[in-house]
């Protein structure tokens, strides 16, 4: 059941990321990765990640997207009218690409795969919570102070005279 | 065939090569910035995978902080494509070559 | 306050006037002069009360304070006090102070008044430096100081082009005789490990072997210094060109400073000299520069010119002393040369300054009666150069005679009366030709006598060139470079008479050429309106008249040879350094900077290509391999 299942959202995740590039409207590129995430959420549900699950949904698939969307209505993009097809981009990207994944692929093909134990990890919030406030105590601060920078940042950004 | 392992960073690293991909070929600004999402994500699923198939929260800790960092990224990134827009009235990298000699 | 202290102060005067002048009173010209003038008056003042009660042998004959200590070498800076440094530092502030006074009146209408006397000031500095120093090291530094302040001096009217190329003249040939002196030194260190003097003279008198194979190379290259800086042959050419300077700066250099520290210098260190076996050459090269500069004095126009090549003459004399193994004789002449060679000097710019900066003697004449007291006192400068009893230069010339008979030289002997006929011939025809007859030019019907600041220097030079042969010089030498001779007595009058008593032949000789010399002066020019010597003796007075052209020989060959050298040089540094190497580089450094700005073609997706390229690559290098 849960191989199934996997294999249909990892399906999903990779054709809706096919459409996120394909798409010429901007706002079918935004829904398909909307739908990508949520697939991606399903992933990490199968993964026993719940809490990630949880925050992929509402951070990504939420909060993120909506910034997207926004910022496509504040610009008024319509569709891209059609552009002469780069071949160089085209064939640069194919070999940069194809490099990088042959590469990966035949290291993984390569490597040994992990002991198969019993699975017993649970990504419940309560665990997950207890090492971040524990063992990741500082890095979850800076973070913290990083939003703090990056919302500043924003505002300043966003000012109508900007310099 | 069971799910392992291989199967989840196989399908992490066509997700990566995908974005990647996106990055190098598409010229509205925007839409490379949801490649990137991609790729961000595409890394994400691997380091779920290897929390979960080595027994260790670590990976999952990451990955919250990686999404919050995220988060912050897209939030700047989109207004410095407000503010490029507002100066010059385009999102389209090929109109962004100010720095070509 | 102990007495050591007053030859530290004495030392560091001028140095004080000249830092003064420079920083501070520059735009005010009395406060310069004053400071200058104050500087070196005070030093003289402060000799005498030295001399007065430490005597001629101070107790403490050396001060010195480590300075330098690299490996074995301990270099110090300190001051050696001995008859010798003593009556040099005497005389050296002693005339310095006449120049002084003389050039406050000489110079007065000069816009460079403030640099001009912060450059004697630093002379008169490196002067006594030299004079003072305890060791080589310090003699060296001050030599190189005295060439650059004389530098600046003769090249002080740098606007003229003719000023500054004896200038650098002047500072070029110098440096080719101080390489060699450096290379002396740097032998006497290696042959006898240290280069204090008084160690020195200690050591060869402990083991005089101690010298060994590098004595006379040694000897010969501490004798290049001096050729250098006293103008002696080959390098003597320097010396009438820097009559380009003002003519205080001439008196100076000719009389206490610059040409007296070669001569110094040799005295200083008689006792490595005599043992290297490098005396015959120096008596050589002495005898040869002071009879070709006695004869180019002999038809020359200019009145500076002829006592230049007067002094080049007179200094060979010295050198020649030295050489006859009379370190003494040459300091006693060295010393009444100061005296009556700075008042030539100090009158012949008299002379100058009233006939308007004429110095063609043939433009000037009847100047006795215009000018009486520039007229006397050269008369008593001339008198004591010529060597006439009872002036000073009687004295020290006749013990330079009687050097070489008892050293039994009598080639030198006779060479020297020569050279004595052709001084009184040549001092009795610029005499004759310029103060004697009728005036040749309008200026000199309206000459002036010189003001009181510049008379009265010259009436206390008159004095001294008068004296200087009788009131005990010769005996405090005597006291500086123990010997043979026999303690000279000490009561005026047996001075006085002392040449005729210890060596008559020496004596009456002398007085037999000064005879001869006037008469032949008088006869030839008295009552010419020109030179008659040019057309009795064709082309030998014209080899007279260009200093048998040792200059067009110089330009000839070593100028060439130099400039042949030098276009090679600039030929390399234009195609292989500038060309080659420099353009080389920046050329290919352009080339690749060309070509790497392609790659910057301002297209983001092109950066994302190449970066995702460059991410492949490091992947392979890191998992693929």
């Amino acid at each position: 059941m849960q191989d199934i299942l996997f294999y249909i959202f990892a399906a999903m995740a990779l054709g809706f990321g096919v459409l996120v590039l394909t798409s010429r409207n901007p706002v079918t590129s935004a829904m398909c990765l909307v739908l990508t995430l949520v697939c991606l959420a399903g992933l990490f549900v199968l993964l026993h990640a719940f809490f990630l699950a949880a925050i992929q949904v509402l951070v990504y698939g939420g909060a993120v997207m909506v910034l997207f969307l926004f910022v496509i209505m504040l610009l008024d993009l319509k569709a891209e009218e059609r552009r002469k097809i780069q071949t160089f981009g085209l064939i640069g990207g194919l070999i940069a690409v194809g490099a990088i994944v042959s590469i990966f692929f035949r290291s993984l093909a390569a490597s040994r795969p992990a002991g198969s134990g019993a699975l017993t990890l649970e990504g419940n919030p309560y665990p997950l919570g207890k090492l971040l406030f524990t063992g990741y105590l500082l890095p979850f601060e800076i973070v913290s102070v990083l939003l703090l920078v990056a919302m500043v940042g924003v505002v300043l950004l966003s000012k109508k005279d900007l310099k | 065939m069971h799910a392992g392992l291989e199967q989840y960073l196989a399908v992490s690293g066509l997700l990566f090569a995908l974005g990647l991909f996106g990055v190098i070929v598409r010229r509205n600004l925007l839409v490379i910035y949801m490649c990137l999402e991609l790729m961000l994500n595409a890394a994400n699923l691997a380091l779920a995978a290897f929390s979960r198939f080595n027994n260790n929260l670590d990976g999952q800790v990451f990955v919250f902080f990686i999404i919050t960092v995220a988060a912050a990224e897209v939030s700047v990134g989109l207004a410095l494509i407000v503010a490029v827009y507002r100066k010059r009235q385009v999102t389209h990298v090929e109109d962004l070559a100010t720095l070509k000699l | 306050m102990s007495l050591d202290v007053l030859p530290w102060i004495i030392l560091f005067l001028p140095l004080f006037a000249a830092v003064m002048i420079t920083l501070l009173t520059r735009h005010n010209r009395t406060w310069s002069a004053g400071l200058s003038i104050a500087a070196v008056v005070l030093g003289f003042l402060l000799s005498v009360l030295f001399v007065w009660n430490a005597g001629w042998q101070p107790a403490t004959a050396e001060m010195s304070a480590s300075w330098l200590s690299v490996g074995n070498l301990q270099v110090q800076f300190g001051l050696h006090l001995d008859p010798l440094s003593v009556l040099m530092m005497l005389v050296v502030t002693g005339v310095a102070s006449a120049i002084h006074v003389y050039s406050f009146g000489y110079m007065r209408e000069d816009s460079g008044f403030s640099r001009y006397f912060a450059g004697l000031s630093l002379f008169t500095f490196s002067m006594l430096g030299i004079v003072l120093a305890n060791n080589f090291f310090q003699l060296f530094i001050f030599w190189e100081l005295v060439g650059v302040s004389s530098y600046l001096l003769i090249g002080f009217w740098y606007e003229k082009a003719s000023a500054a190329d004896a200038a650098k003249k002047a500072f070029i040939t110098n440096r080719l005789g101080d390489f060699g002196f450096l290379l002396g030194i740097l032998t006497v260190w290696t042959a006898l490990g240290s280069l204090n003097f008084g160690v020195l003279q200690q050591k060869l008198v402990d083991d005089p072997t101690l010298w060994g194979p590098a004595a006379a190379g040694a000897g010969l290259l501490i004798f290049c210094g001096a050729v250098g800086k006293s103008a002696q042959f080959p390098l003597h050419v320097w010396l009438p060109d820097a009559m380009e300077g003002p003519t205080p700066v001439s008196a100076l250099i000719h009389a206490a400073t610059m040409v007296a520290a070669g001569v110094y210098m040799l005295c200083r260190v008689f006792f490595l000299i005599q043992p290297s076996g490098a005396l015959p050459a120096i008596a050589f090269i002495g005898g040869l520069t002071s009879i070709l500069a006695a004869l180019a004095a002999v038809q020359q126009d200019d009145i500076k010119r002829i006592l230049a090549y007067s002094t080049l003459s007179q200094l060979g004399y010295m050198v020649m002393a030295i050489g006859m193994g009379g370190p003494t004789p040459a300091m006693f002449h060295l010393i009444t040369h100061a005296f009556f060679k700075a008042l030539l000097f100090l009158g012949a710019g008299s002379v100058i300054l009233a006939a308007h900066h004429e110095q063609n003697i043939w433009k000037m004449g009847g100047l006795r009666t215009r000018m009486p007291v520039t007229f006397w006192t050269f008369c008593f400068g001339g008198l004591a150069l010529a060597g006439l009893w009872p002036w000073s230069g009687f004295f020290s010339k006749d013990s330079i005679l009687a050097q070489a008979l008892s050293a039994h030289h009598y080639v030198y002997f006779v060479l020297g009366l020569g050279i004595a006929f052709l001084t009184t011939f040549y001092i009795g025809r610029l005499l004759v030709v310029v103060f004697l007859g009728s005036s040749r030019s309008a200026a000199c019907e309206h000459a002036r006598e010189a003001p009181p600041v510049m008379a009265w220097p010259l009436r206390l030079l008159a004095v001294l060139s008068l004296v200087g042969g009788w009131i005990g010089i010769e005996s405090v030498l005597l006291k500086a470079f123990p010997g043979p001779s026999p303690e000279p007595v000490a009561g005026f009058s047996q001075q006085l008479a002392g040449p005729f008593l210890h060596a008559p032949a020496a004596a009456w000789s002398g007085i037999l050429v000064f005879a001869l010399g006037a008469l032949a002066a008088w006869r030839v020019y008295a009552g010419t309106k020109s030179d008659p010597l040019p057309a009795k003796l064709g082309s030998f007075s014209r080899a007279m008249r260009n200093a048998f052209y040792f200059d067009d020989f110089y330009a000839a060959t070593v100028i060439r040879f130099h400039d042949f050298l030098a276009v090679i040089a600039d030929w390399f540094e234009r195609w292989i350094i500038a060309g080659l190497a420099v353009r080389g580089v920046h050329g290919s450094t352009e080339l690749a900077g060309r070509a790497l700005r392609r790659l910057q073609t301002g297209n983001l997706q092109t950066y994302a290509f190449l970066f995702a390229l460059g991410v492949a690559v490091v992947l392979y290098w890191v998992l693929g391999k």
